[in-house]
């Protein structure tokens, strides 16, 4: 990409019971982005997730216990935010995203607060059919015209993170389901931030199998829905508070940087 | 007569039951008070049947027990839906601290860590 990022760059991982693939994704991240850190956020796994993504070289959050994807990213912005980083990548543990595409979110967020890696934009062979494809289809249209610009995957969790939002979302990252996809996007748009969107490839997933069961699509069409409902009509306090990152000891620094 | 007393004894254990609650300091003070009016209406109910007929008389409501369903559903209604928000609330305090825990953890062993391994350790 032509312009380069040069901000201090958290790479954030959320895994729950990833030990499988957790380590080849820390790894593979480290090589993309030599000068980023990676953080893995374990939302209480019982195997060894924390083992394995300690020993690829990652700095290791240890939730006591299961607080799911928007609870461990929103950990993850607390994280960057108190250690004081310019941006955080959300990178799913499973090897779904590929870590070779960060460096385009960063040089996205040169003209925008938040950049989302895209599964259907131009690149890749994601696909989805029926009730998913609809409900993707409409969160589509509807954060589209919020965010005054085209995103065609506002369901991808391969995400930049800038230093506007990144307070933003310390405080009010939401925790239910869809809601660090959907709802995070309401609350940045409603608070002014300028959403993005970057083509990314898509990988079949290291460990783990997806779920594709016409039922389970029809009840994610209609939580989906019901998510964006919520999220539109409830009001959000946008405020946030001076940040204040805690001044980290004057080794840490050295480290990092 | 029967029926009175069994009445009588039930309403009086509940507002036992309560008090003890609240004396073993089980049930913090905002609840203590919601429940002890109740434990209370129950009783005055229970001793004076005769009330119940003047008041749903006064409301204009044909069938005594009928207004006491009406308070209790609408009541409990509310207290449910108070308890659910109260519990939204404290999943939430719960989460935050959940994640500061971690947080703090990880600092913590990075300062260990380093502290350990000299001033310069890694770089």
């Amino acid at each position: 990409m032509s312009n380069e990022f040069s901000g201090r760059a958290l790479i954030v991982v959320p895994a729950w019971n990833e030990e499988a693939a957790v380590a080849e994704t820390v790894r593979e991240i480290y090589a993309a982005v030599p000068a980023a850190d990676v953080l893995v956020v374990d939302d209480g796994s019982s195997d060894r997730t924390v083992e394995c993504a300690r020993e690829a070289g990652a700095l290791v959050l240890e939730l006591p216990f299961n607080l799911g994807v928007g609870g461990a990213m929103r950990a993850g912005f607390r994280y960057a935010l108190r250690h004081n980083y310019d941006v955080a990548v959300q990178v799913d543990a499973d090897g779904q995203h590929d870590p070779s595409e960060i460096p385009d979110l960063l040089a996205g967020l040169a003209h925008a607060d938040i950049v989302i890696g895209a599964r259907f934009a131009e690149r890749g062979a994601y696909q989805v059919k029926g009730p998913r494809k609809w409900a993707m289809v409409v969160l589509s249209k509807v954060l589209s015209l919020l965010a005054k610009t085209r995103l065609t995957d506002t369901t991808s969790g391969f995400k930049a993170t800038g230093r506007r939002a990144l307070p933003l979302f310390a405080e009010h990252y939401p925790v239910e389901y869809l809601g660090d996809t959907i709802e995070s996007l309401v609350i940045a748009l409603r608070s002014g931030c300028v959403v993005t969107q970057v083509p990314a490839h898509m990988r079949p997933r290291r460990a783990g199998n997806p779920s594709h069961s016409p039922w389970k699509a029809t009840v994610y069409l209609f939580r989906a829905g019901f998510a964006l409902l919520l999220a539109l009509v409830r009001r959000w306090d946008t405020s946030v508070k001076q940040a204040v990152p805690l001044a980290a000891p004057p080794a840490a620094e050295k480290r990092m940087s | 007569m029967s029926a009175y007393i069994v009445a009588l004894i039930g309403s009086v254990l509940i507002l036992l039951g309560i008090f003890e609650l609240l004396r073993r300091r089980q049930l913090s003070e905002k609840y203590a008070v919601l429940w002890l009016v109740v434990g209370l209406t129950l009783l005055v109910v229970t001793i004076f049947p005769g009330l119940l007929g003047v008041l749903s008389r006064a409301a204009g409501v044909e069938i005594a027990s009928n207004l006491l369903f009406f308070v209790a559903i609408v009541f409990l209604v509310g207290v449910a839906l108070h308890l659910s928000w109260e519990v939204s609330r404290l999943e939430d305090e719960t989460r935050k601290l959940a994640e500061d825990l971690a947080i703090l953890r990880l600092d913590v062993d990075e300062h260990v860590k380093r502290t350990t391994s000299g001033p310069d350790g890694k770089s």
